[in-house]
């Protein structure tokens, strides 16, 4: 009697599997995550870019994604679980994936990797990363405007050059209209932690700021400034929903067309191994409407992203003072893209020293 | 009205039988979510508990997963017998992950072959010092030593957090925050080919094994299991309950420690800010679910690493949320939990027996 069960239950078991393994015969793009879909920024906006592949290209790719995936151990394990149930491009959209996406590169020279935000590639491993500084800036010469307490107040993940070129920009883009405005940082040690990012905005407010901005992924600091009568930014996406009365405009990261092109290219063959890091000129970045701001504000606003699009304003032009009073950019120069991608300086302006 | 009454005797079977019976309960609570989720519950079943295993890398994943669980669970199990509450031992892990990641980093162009015994002594040696301070805090001064290790496994976390972001960042890196990669002499050998199945392993079960034997056959085994279930007894006998807790702190502490340096130097290759997804906290799970008995630890190691690759193998497949991991762990410790009372108690409806009685 046992043994019959049993036997049922392995042909049962293998019929599955036979059916569920024929599936693996299309092409798929499978994508992992750091945080929740639901973060409303940044892991929110890498689906809506999915989301473009599946409609633009319909039933020529299947799509799947793992979210919540933690920069550790585990990384190496999910995506050489995406390579080896037959997805022939993958997407892995944190920093700290990036030598986990190595390693199984390197095991999978047939399948296509793409890594957001890192600097290591291969033959079958692509970079790709916005300019969200040109946002940054935008929203530095807003702040100035808005500001009356001369404080900025910024939540940071972690420092890593990324994060301290978004501050360095924000507070250019700010200094270029009033000289006087500051930055106060508190790092929060992660990506994805509404409770801790909350803490962190209501501490900046206390200390003086009436312009909170993050660079992290949800919109709990902006839903505080909204609580506390400030004004802030949203992150990645436009959270005007959640502050309709302190989202002065948000960084809109726009993965879909860069998505879109890269499974085209994976399905017609033309797929090769590239470094992109576009802004608003390739439409990678853009930003939400400017709201809550008198009209004079948000021309500004838009004529400082037109200028930033056309090329003739470039965030980082000099001349530059890092906090030490050293020129990193003299007058008419700009800083180049080997200088950014490493930053490990604040600029003049803001307070406290980058944990080193 | 309903109440809980104490059963008097515990059934011996229903102890070791209340896990299994919290598999099928949380089994049929999953086809419950399954079908409300709108997906064939057999098929989705299947893809979270029967596909992660049905080839090489799966399994291998499982053991590569079940490794620090097992490590860890294995030491808390010890001191949780004797009462000895450790909770920091992700704190542990993250010490012991410097200590011997540490020696990796400063000897990073050696091939020796002292380099990884080196690392695993070191590993061990940092777990135990991170669980020695709330050993000597709560035999000197009696601090908790739930509130003493949970706050020191902060400590820890930073401490790593400042070491790859600052002293230790790795030159060549862009100012990321993460170090170098380990040389090769300083990473665990993968014991089959292809997969991530490293010594650790192996680690585990002789640590399983020689678990098993302190708890049953050694004297200080009896000594830890006798202040935990009649602590008087223990002090009449003449036991010196300062070493006992000395000692699980210290074990536990030192499996902590090398279940960090296993995961450094044999999954990562390097130190980045965090190098554990909560290892130490799901341990103390995995202790209880087997019962704290070893093989009960491995069991369950096992049990708690199939959900997670369940987890992700189900959202690939059949396109489930992520919560769906959660919550079949936290389901499963629910079902446990619910057999347990059920095991000592009877549920009764109604006056208790005394009060029909009329006893006043």
């Amino acid at each position: 009697m046992f043994r019959k069960i049993t036997l049922a239950v392995v042909a049962a078991a293998f019929a599955l599997s036979t059916s569920v393994g024929a599936i693996a015969e299309e092409n798929k793009v499978g994508f992992i995550y750091v945080g929740p879909i639901g973060d409303h920024g940044w892991s929110y906006r890498h689906d809506v870019g999915r989301l473009a592949i599946e409609k633009a290209l319909g039933d020529r790719v299947k799509t799947s994604f793992i979210e919540s995936v933690k920069e550790g151990p585990d990384a190496e394990r999910v995506i050489q679980q995406l390579a080896s149930s037959g997805h022939n491009l993958i997407f892995t959209t944190s920093f700290g994936f990036m030598n986990p996406t190595l390693k199984v590169a390197k095991r999978f020279p047939k399948v296509k990797f793409e890594h957001a935000t890192g600097y290591k590639r291969s033959d079958n491993l692509s970079t790709y990363s916005g300019r969200f500084y040109e946002g940054r800036y935008v929203a530095g010469v807003i702040a100035a405007k808005m500001t009356k307490s001369n404080v900025v107040g910024y939540v940071g993940s972690f420092p890593i050059p990324e994060v301290v070129r978004g501050i360095n920009a924000f507070l250019l883009g700010a200094r270029s209209i009033n000289p006087k405005i500051t930055i106060k940082v508190v790092w929060v040690s992660t990506w994805y932690d509404p409770g801790k990012e909350a803490d962190a905005a209501k501490a900046l407010i206390d200390q003086g700021a009436d312009i909170i901005t993050q660079h992290t992924d949800s919109p709990a600091p902006l839903q505080v400034a909204e609580n506390r009568g400030v004004y802030g930014f949203g992150q990645a996406s436009d959270n005007l929903h959640f502050a309709p009365k302190a989202q002065l405009t948000a960084i809109i990261d726009n993965w879909d067309s860069y998505y879109v092109s890269r499974a085209r290219a994976m399905l017609d063959g033309t797929w090769k191994s590239q470094d992109v890091w576009g802004g608003f000129k390739d439409g990678m970045v853009s930003m939400a409407p400017f709201t809550n701001m008198p009209s004079d504000v948000s021309k500004l606003a838009a004529e400082t992203q037109a200028a930033i699009t056309s090329g003739k304003l470039h965030p980082f032009q000099g001349p530059i003072k890092d906090q030490e009073g050293k020129v990193r950019a003299e007058a008419g120069k700009v800083l180049d893209d080997g200088t950014l991608l490493g930053m490990n300086w604040y600029v003049e302006g803001v307070e406290g020293k980058l944990p080193q | 009205m309903i109440r809980l009454e104490h059963r008097g005797q515990h059934s011996q079977t229903m102890l070791y039988l209340s896990p299994l019976l919290a598999v099928v309960l949380t089994l049929i609570f999953g086809t419950i979510v399954f079908a409300i989720l709108g997906k064939d519950p057999l098929v989705a079943l299947y893809t979270f508990f029967v596909m992660p295993l049905t080839n090489l890398h799966g399994v291998s994943e499982l053991l590569v997963k079940a490794t620090p669980l097992v490590l860890i669970g294995i030491g808390l199990s010890i001191g949780f017998r004797a009462n000895v509450w450790n909770i920091g031992a992700e704190g542990q892990l993250t010490i012991g992950a410097i200590f011997g990641g540490g020696l990796a980093i400063y000897f990073h162009d050696s091939d020796s072959l002292f380099l990884l015994p080196g690392m695993i002594v070191a590993g061990i040696i940092g777990g135990m010092v991170w669980a020695a301070i709330p050993a000597l805090l709560r035999t000197r001064f009696n601090a908790n030593e739930i509130l003493t290790s949970l706050m020191l496994s902060y400590v820890a976390v930073l401490f790593l957090s400042y070491l790859v972001h600052g002293p230790w960042r790795d030159p060549g890196g862009y100012n990321f925050p993460e170090t170098r990669l380990f040389p090769d002499a300083g990473t665990l050998p993968t014991l089959i080919s292809g997969t991530r199945v490293h010594l650790g392993g192996v680690f585990a079960l002789l640590v399983v094994f020689s678990g098993w034997i302190i708890l049953s056959k050694a004297v200080i085994g009896l000594q830890l299991r006798v202040v935990g279930l009649a602590p008087a007894a223990a002090r009449f006998a003449g036991y010196n309950e300062n070493k006992l807790i000395w000692f699980s702190l210290l074990l536990s502490g030192g499996l902590a420690g090398l279940a960090g340096l296993s995961e450094v130097s044999g999954t990562i290759g390097q130190l980045i800010p965090t190098i554990s997804p909560g290892y130490g906290f799901t341990a103390i799970i995995v202790a209880f679910l087997g019962r704290l008995h070893p093989v009960g630890v491995l069991l369950s190691g096992l049990v708690l690493a199939l959900t997670y690759l369940g987890g992700e193998m189900a959202q690939i497949e059949i396109g489930t949320p992520a919560a769906v991991t959660g919550l079949f762990q936290g389901a499963l410790l629910f079902f446990l939990l619910a057999c347990d009372v059920l095991t000592n108690y009877r549920l009764r409806i109604g006056a208790t027996r005394a009060e029909r009685g009329g006893v006043a």
